[in-house]
């Protein structure tokens, strides 16, 4: 280890000390009336961190011996990462505060597994992608169950830590299977012992158990039935955490692990990621249509949409990493909206998350109700929202690579999920009255909605550059 | 002027966006400065879109004012009109105006209302313009908002059944398209759709899950789309959504539904199904046509014993729109040249008749034939309108509702002699419900105490319809307006789907050199 190693992972480092900055000043200051203003900070430094990342020069960096790699994907997802942690730390803090639960932990915490998210997307080595992996993991754990004194809270927590722990053991077995057999566990080793596209049995037993393993983080269906309850049970600052930025990490940690450890080998995990994608389309769009918590039903969402992401690297090509990563940063866009909007959800000042709180809404407040609106038709994929471009991206991916059959199963099922995305428009538009929701408060979350909204409706003129950023990442990663 | 499409593409959407910012809701004169400028805007679309049609060179087959932007994803922002697509789009536009007047009484929630038609507005033009795959299916799709919404807020009482089926309908066939076009476009390696119309795609046979299926790649591609077309249109058995929304919708809804939302489906075919997969349509045109006849009498017989005026239209649209996929798939020149006069006849006939139904909702406030009776004597200048129009629906000479049916007839007389045969059966269907409708409505005498005190048409309604009248008239003894306008680009159709198959029947037995001569002359 030297200093050229530390700066290439300056930006883990610095967050890394930030955390322990701010940890040292709410231990030494006490109480909590710190936390407010860490938590602004933290967003600054997420903030920062993202520019520094972006602006760098795209070229291949490695550290550590090469258990580090620093490269356009690994800093696409960073930046991906730190811009949806910084905009749920924003959208938090008032619901947190209202709801007493504002510790100087939370921005810690959430550093700490943003640190966890950005080891995770640069490993090239199976100890630091587990290092990574479960540095994000515990600080999740804590965030899940934040909310001590709430039995669902509590309940989602242990829940999580769980099936988290199985799922890591899962990992760490698949792990030292392909240690075993490829006898390395630097992703170039392990590509290096796979000849003419087939690799050993032994190597594909073990790569099934790592991504049963990573299939739970980012929750795919066979391994989905810890998000609901989760998502539901965590507070919903949280929520929104787990459904943006750990999602993108592990998508991203997902496709480095396939190509840069068994990237010439695509036909033996093509299959096992066609199924995982076909069935979390599926079973995310009809596990929602029974969902009456809007919590709840982001949860099946956020399967149907992993789904979607899966498809791209299913086609296991460049046009597909890149079509993730589109998928990817458009998914957390428009959940980082609807999330916002979940949490101005308020009646008489008690927060309320139920679909049947959103009827009338577009009468008593007609700018939020439109700001959904365009969000549901977005994830419902209608164009010319991004959740349109998103869905085209992947599908254009897997058609590009032959895998149309599949493709046929997506489309069907987002007109399933369609159903019950236009169910919340209608409650909006033409639902039946009701009590109003609270029009008073959270100004940052009604903004941080209505960007999200402009965002996915403007999108459509030139996707923000994040095509371009996309197609430079991919092109590091799948040569 | 190099923009005019996108101007009268995006004057309705950018006075929506005024409307969305600067409008206000709270009395009667902030809810009529609304309508107003609704009313003005898609006026003034309409009298920009008049210079397109003057300057339009009917001899020139191609693409006219063409623009061509690069956008996201390697796809290109191009639009451009044919002598297939322009009456299309001067149907939209002329409609509008006549659309926003027919909902003038409507007070709730009016900014919003004047906002979706003027966002449905650009949407749909934009539909006929788009000469990019991906562009088209952007505005095809994006419709539905608006008229999701249109249904859901100002619907009748069934309305979030009907917006529902409408969505999903229309979303399930659309996507199964979306697939084709991206298989399309990795396929061809362009989603320009002059360039893909030249694309050969593959017509060798494949086999998929053990089925044989002959025409191969086209056929595959030729359903996925037709999924989305026939929904569209909406023919039959995939038309039960169009009885439920246009039921449900409002006056102004069903207009647009009627009018121009349900051109699209035919629009379709004309633009992708024939030129791109010609050899599809060709094997799989028995079926469509066997389909349309059915439609046009399965339609006139439901619509006979209908009670509810508007679902009358509705089936007898339906009717009408198999004449359409008809006059298409007899692939002939008096085929297409039929098929668009009928679709541009229906626009005005079919909007005619919901703007009828609307008047006496208006003031009866109940769409059942029962209620109503001897409307005659109350209302003659209604009669006489209403009248008009219903011998238009039934295919009279002199109206424009005639030379649709007659060529698409004649059409398919050539190619299929049963086909017409059962169709023509569908004509005399659709004179007894028309006509029946009528009787029920305005003949008789006036028993019902409620209708005593009805008032005839005031000076906006007539209004309303004046326009159309004139062009239904116009369009019934002259003809060639329409043909003259449209006969190259169909000619030019015609001769390149016949090109298509010839060369693909050549290939099979001999090479290729042989084929310009196997191709049939025209």
């Amino acid at each position: 280890m030297n200093s050229v190693d530390l700066s290439i992972a300056l930006p883990e480092v610095l967050l890394s000390l930030w955390a322990m900055v701010a940890l040292m000043a709410g231990a030494y200051f006490g109480k909590d009336g710190l936390a407010r203003t860490l938590t602004w900070a933290t967003i600054a430094v997420f903030l920062l961190l993202a520019v520094m990342i972006g602006v760098l020069e795209p070229q291949t960096r490695s550290a550590f011996g090469g258990l580090f790699v620093d490269d356009p994907f690994a800093r696409f997802a960073k930046v991906a990462i730190l811009l949806a942690g910084a905009a749920v730390l924003v959208i938090g803090v008032d619901y947190l505060e209202r709801a007493g639960m504002m510790k100087f932990e939370y921005p810690i915490l959430v550093a700490l597994a943003t640190v966890g998210m950005m080891v995770m997307v640069s490993a090239a080595d199976l100890l630091t992608l587990y290092m990574g992996l479960e540095l994000q993991s515990l600080a999740l754990y804590v965030l899940a169950a934040f909310r001590r004194d709430s039995l669902k809270a509590t309940e989602a927590g242990l829940k999580y830590f769980v099936l988290g722990a199985l799922a890591s053991g899962l990992l760490l077995y698949g792990a030292s299977l392909v240690y075993g057999y490829a006898g390395t566990t630097r992703f170039e080793g392990i590509l290096s012992t796979i000849h003419e596209g087939h690799m050993s049995v032994g190597l594909l037993m073990g790569l099934a158990f790592m991504l049963a393993g990573l299939a739970f983080k980012v929750s795919s269906v066979p391994f989905h039935m810890w998000t609901p309850d989760v998502y539901e049970g965590a507070p919903t600052p949280v929520t929104a955490f787990f459904a943006t930025a750990p999602k993108v990490a592990a998508m991203a940690l997902l496709a480095r692990l396939l190509h840069d450890g068994f990237g010439t080998a695509p036909g033996d995990w093509g299959q096992i990621l066609a199924f995982l994608a076909g069935a979390s389309m599926v079973v995310g769009a009809v596990g929602a249509l029974s969902q009456r918590n809007l919590k709840r039903l982001m949860a099946y969402s956020s399967i149907s949409h992993m789904g979607f992401a899966l498809l791209g690297l299913t086609a296991g090509t460049q046009a597909g990493v890149q079509a993730t990563l589109v998928y990817m940063a458009i998914y957390v866009a428009m959940s980082v909206g609807v999330f916002a909007f979940v949490l101005t959800m308020r009646r008489d000042g008690r927060p309320v998350a139920q679909i049947d709180d959103l009827n009338m809404l577009s009468a008593s407040q007609p700018v939020q109700a439109y700001v959904l609106a365009i969000l549901m038709f977005s994830l419902a994929g209608v164009p010319p929202m991004l959740g349109f471009w998103a869905k085209f991206t992947v599908l254009a991916a897997a058609i590009g690579a032959g895998w149309v059959v599949l493709a046929v199963i997506g489309v069907i099922a987002s007109v399933i999920g369609a159903f019950y995305y236009l169910r919340v428009v209608y409650l909006i538009f033409f639902g039946s009255e009701a009590t109003p929701l609270d029009r008073d408060g959270a100004p940052a979350q009604r903004w941080m909605a209505i960007g999200a909204a402009a965002v996915t409706l403007l999108g459509m003129i030139n996707l923000f550059g994040v095509e371009g950023a996309a197609a430079i990442a991919a092109q590091a990663l799948v040569p | 002027m190099l923009n005019l499409l996108s101007i009268i593409t995006f004057t309705p959407a950018a006075a929506a966006l005024i409307l969305a910012v600067l409008g206000r809701d709270k009395d009667a004169a902030e809810r009529r400065n609304a309508k107003v400028l609704a009313l003005v805007a898609t006026s003034a679309t309409f009298l920009i879109s008049l210079i397109l049609l003057v300057d339009f060179d009917p001899a020139n087959t191609g693409f006219q004012y063409v623009e061509e932007r690069p956008w996201i994803m390697g796809l290109t922002y191009k639009l451009g009109v044919d002598g297939i697509s322009v009456l299309f789009v001067m149907l939209t536009t002329f409609l509008m105006p006549i659309t926003i007047l027919a909902c003038w009484h409507v007070e709730h929630r009016v900014k919003e209302y004047m906002i979706a038609f003027l966002l449905l507005e650009t949407l749909m033009i934009g539909v006929f313009v788009a000469l990019d795959l991906v562009l088209f299916y952007l505005f095809f799709e994006a419709g539905l908002i608006p008229m999701f919404l249109i249904i859901g807020i100002w619907g009748g009482k069934q309305r979030i059944y009907a917006a529902f089926k409408f969505f999903l309908y229309t979303f399930f066939g659309s996507v199964l398209m979306l697939v084709a076009m991206i298989a399309m476009f990795m396929d061809a390696g362009t989603t320009d759709i002059p360039t893909l119309m030249q694309h050969e795609f593959s017509a060798g046979p494949i086999s998929l899950l053990g089925w044989q299926i002959a025409g191969g790649a086209q056929t595959l591609m030729f359903l996925a789309f037709f999924a989305s077309f026939a929904v569209k249109m909406p023919m039959w058995p995939v038309h039960t959504w169009l009885p439920d929304a246009h039921v449900q919708a409002p006056t102004a809804g069903s207009v647009v539904l009627a009018a121009v939302l349900l051109k699209m489906g035919g629009y379709g075919f004309l633009r992708f199904s024939l030129p791109m997969f010609p050899v599809a349509s060709d094997l799989l045109a028995p079926l469509v046509l066997w389909m349309s006849a059915i439609a046009i009498v399965y339609a006139s017989l439901v619509a006979l014993v209908q009670e509810d005026m508007k679902k009358l239209v509705a089936y007898s649209s339906v009717a009408h729109m198999g004449f359409v996929t008809m006059g298409i798939f007899a692939a002939n020149q008096q085929g297409l040249d039929g098929a668009i006069f009928q679709m541009i006849s229906h626009g005005f006939i079919s909007g005619a008749l919901f703007l009828a139904v609307g008047v006496i909702y208006d003031r009866m406030h109940t769409r059942e034939i029962e209620a109503f009776g001897g409307l005659v004597n109350r209302m003659p200048v209604y009669a006489a309108v209403f009248m008009l129009f219903t011998m238009a629906n039934v295919g009279l000479p002199g109206t424009s509702g005639f030379v649709g049916e007659f060529l698409t007839f004649m059409a398919v007389f050539q190619v299929n002699t049963w086909v017409a045969v059962v169709a023509a059966t569908g004509v005399v269907f659709s004179a007894g419900y028309a006509l029946w409708l009528y009787r029920r409505v305005v003949f008789g005498q006036m028993v019902k105490e409620s209708l005593k005190g009805i008032a005839d048409m005031d000076a906006r309604e007539k209004l309303m319809f004046a326009p159309l009248i004139a062009m239904t008239l116009l369009l019934g003894v002259y003809p060639s307006l329409v043909t003259d306008l449209i006969g190259p680009s169909t000619e030019a159709l015609v001769t390149h789907y016949n090109a298509a198959l010839g060369i693909e029947a050549a290939s099979a037995p001999v090479t290729h050199a042989a084929a310009p001569a196997a191709a049939p002359s025209h």
